[in-house]
């Protein structure tokens, strides 16, 4: 591996430094899980990688009935797995945390670090694209909150600027969506990456059987982990029904751009859309209280 | 002004119980620390890439990839290697379950699995077979002793006793993470035939 300095920041004012100084040159070092892998792989050629682990706060879940959730940028893959409140509150980011890579990888990954990773399979993105999640984002001259949807602009790159730094994830819940599943379609129960990745998060009025919020999101799909809007039309404002769903389902098969690589063609991933958008939405429908 | 880069730190770390205070460089893993440096040879390189396993170890007893952190990540921090398993010449009871149960073929996954099994145990001490298979997923037998591993950890969560008076049992090359002749060695299936039906 090729040599890098390293300097462990205790403060966030000192990475944003430390990131306006070395712009492209620096690597920021959190839970080392894709960083390390990149820079051995010679992708990825930083001079020196910031370990932003010491900055106090960037771990934390927090969560208000009013406000919503916020999730630091340093909380592990493995905390979001297994927390209670998560599990109970936002089902669908517990699944996608523990789907992710091994135990040992969830011990060290970072919801921030997945993200900016920006696979377009990664697993943390389509639960929180359906709930409408915001990135905060801290820099030298501002800070700025932006929609996750906007977050991604390629495969491997988001809209962050050299010398900014994710700081937390922000899911407010005004539309109340009271459930969300992930699916993840993959050759391996575990240590693989998705064929196809399905998050759909839904509030319905139980009495009229009327979905009034729905969400739809697919990792591994297209370019960018991207939501389903023409499949979520079909559903928003209508009446739930195993038809409805069928037909949102094929709409999103029709709304993705899907490559063929060494796990899948364009073809299956398209099909697998279909199916296991289908198959979120009933386990969604499913567990609405 | 350019920040001058630090390439060489000073770190201090506890690894199984003792500690050590070495210089190290940005880029040398906890890895090729615990390798080179320290002698501990029993914790293995694999993949190098965070996709095999061997290389578990507990980080402030998490259960983390050795390759995929830096040497001065773990400043100030505690590491158990599988070195730090045994007491003495006592075996803990996870590696005295994988050499009785055969979970130790060629050996290479076994400190990994051990360790990462050990993890599992210290948060969840009842857990479910498939419980056991999800932890120990990052972990890779290339020999195929996955049915006798989950058996062996199973046995630890059930407490069950080992039969007294059998020490040592063969080779515990695998189980301790070096080579060793056992004492009272003897064939496993011919102290336990029926070990396999428990």
């Amino acid at each position: 591996m090729k040599d890098f300095g390293y300097q462990k920041v205790l403060t966030l004012k000192d990475a944003v430094y430390l990131l306006d100084q070395y712009q492209e040159r620096a690597g920021i070092l959190a839970g080392g899980t894709d960083l390390l892998v990149k820079i051995r792989g010679h992708i990825l050629n930083p001079d020196l990688l910031i370990d932003i682990k010491g900055i106090t706060g960037l771990d934390e879940i927090r969560y208000d009935p009013a406000a919503g959730l916020s999730l630091g940028t340093l909380v592990s893959i493995r905390a979001l797995e297994t927390s209670t409140l998560i599990k109970e509150k936002y089902r669908g980011i517990s699944l996608a945390a523990g789907s992710l890579g091994s135990l040992q990888a969830r011990t060290r990954a970072t919801l921030g670090g997945n993200l900016c990773n920006a696979s377009p399979a990664a697993d943390m993105a389509p639960c929180l694209l359906t709930l409408g999640a915001r990135v905060k984002i801290v820099g030298k001259k501002e800070d700025r909150l932006v929609p996750l949807e906007e977050f991604f602009i390629g495969p491997g790159k988001t809209l962050l600027r050299p010398g900014e730094i994710v700081t937390a994830i922000e899911v407010s819940n005004p539309l109340a969506l009271t459930t969300c599943v992930y699916i993840k379609h993959s050759i391996r129960k575990a240590m693989d990456l998705a064929i196809v990745g399905v998050a759909a998060a839904l509030s319905v009025d139980s009495a009229k059987g009327k979905c009034e919020e729905v969400g739809i999101a697919l990792g591994a799909a297209g370019p960018i982990p991207l939501r389903a809007k023409k499949a979520e039309s079909r559903l928003r404002g209508q009446k739930l029904s195993k038809i409805s769903i069928a037909e949102a389902s094929r709409i999103a098969s029709e709304e993705v751009q899907p490559i063929s690589d060494v796990r899948a063609s364009a073809n299956y991933r398209r099909e697998m859309v279909r199916v296991i958008t289908e198959r979120a939405l009933h386990q969604a429908w499913g567990a609405l209280p | 002004m350019r920040e001058k880069v630090l390439r060489s730190h000073l770190i201090q770390v506890t690894v199984n119980g003792e500690i050590y205070e070495v210089s190290v460089k940005s880029k040398k893993t906890l890895l090729d620390l615990l390798r080179e440096d320290l002698d501990l040879t029993g914790t293995k390189k694999g993949c190098g890439n965070g996709e095999c396993g061997t290389c578990t170890v507990l980080l402030n007893g998490q259960p983390v990839n050795a390759c995929l952190v830096l040497a001065v990540e773990v400043d100030g921090k505690e590491i158990l290697t599988i070195e730090g398993l045994a007491d003495g010449s006592m075996l803990h009871p996870l590696q005295e379950a994988f050499v009785l149960y055969g979970a130790v073929q060629c050996g290479y996954c076994s400190p990994g699995m051990i360790l990462t099994a050990k993890a599992l145990l210290d948060e969840n001490p009842q857990p479910s077979e498939g419980e056991v298979k999800k932890a120990i997923a990052g972990n890779l037998c290339r020999c195929g002793s996955y049915n006798k591993i989950v058996k062996a950890i199973l046995s630890v969560a059930a407490k069950k006793r080992l039969p007294s008076g059998y020490g040592l049992i063969g080779s515990t090359m695998g189980a301790s993470g070096r080579v060793s002749t056992g004492k009272n060695s003897r064939s496993c299936s011919s102290v336990f035939p029926n070990l396999d039906s428990e």
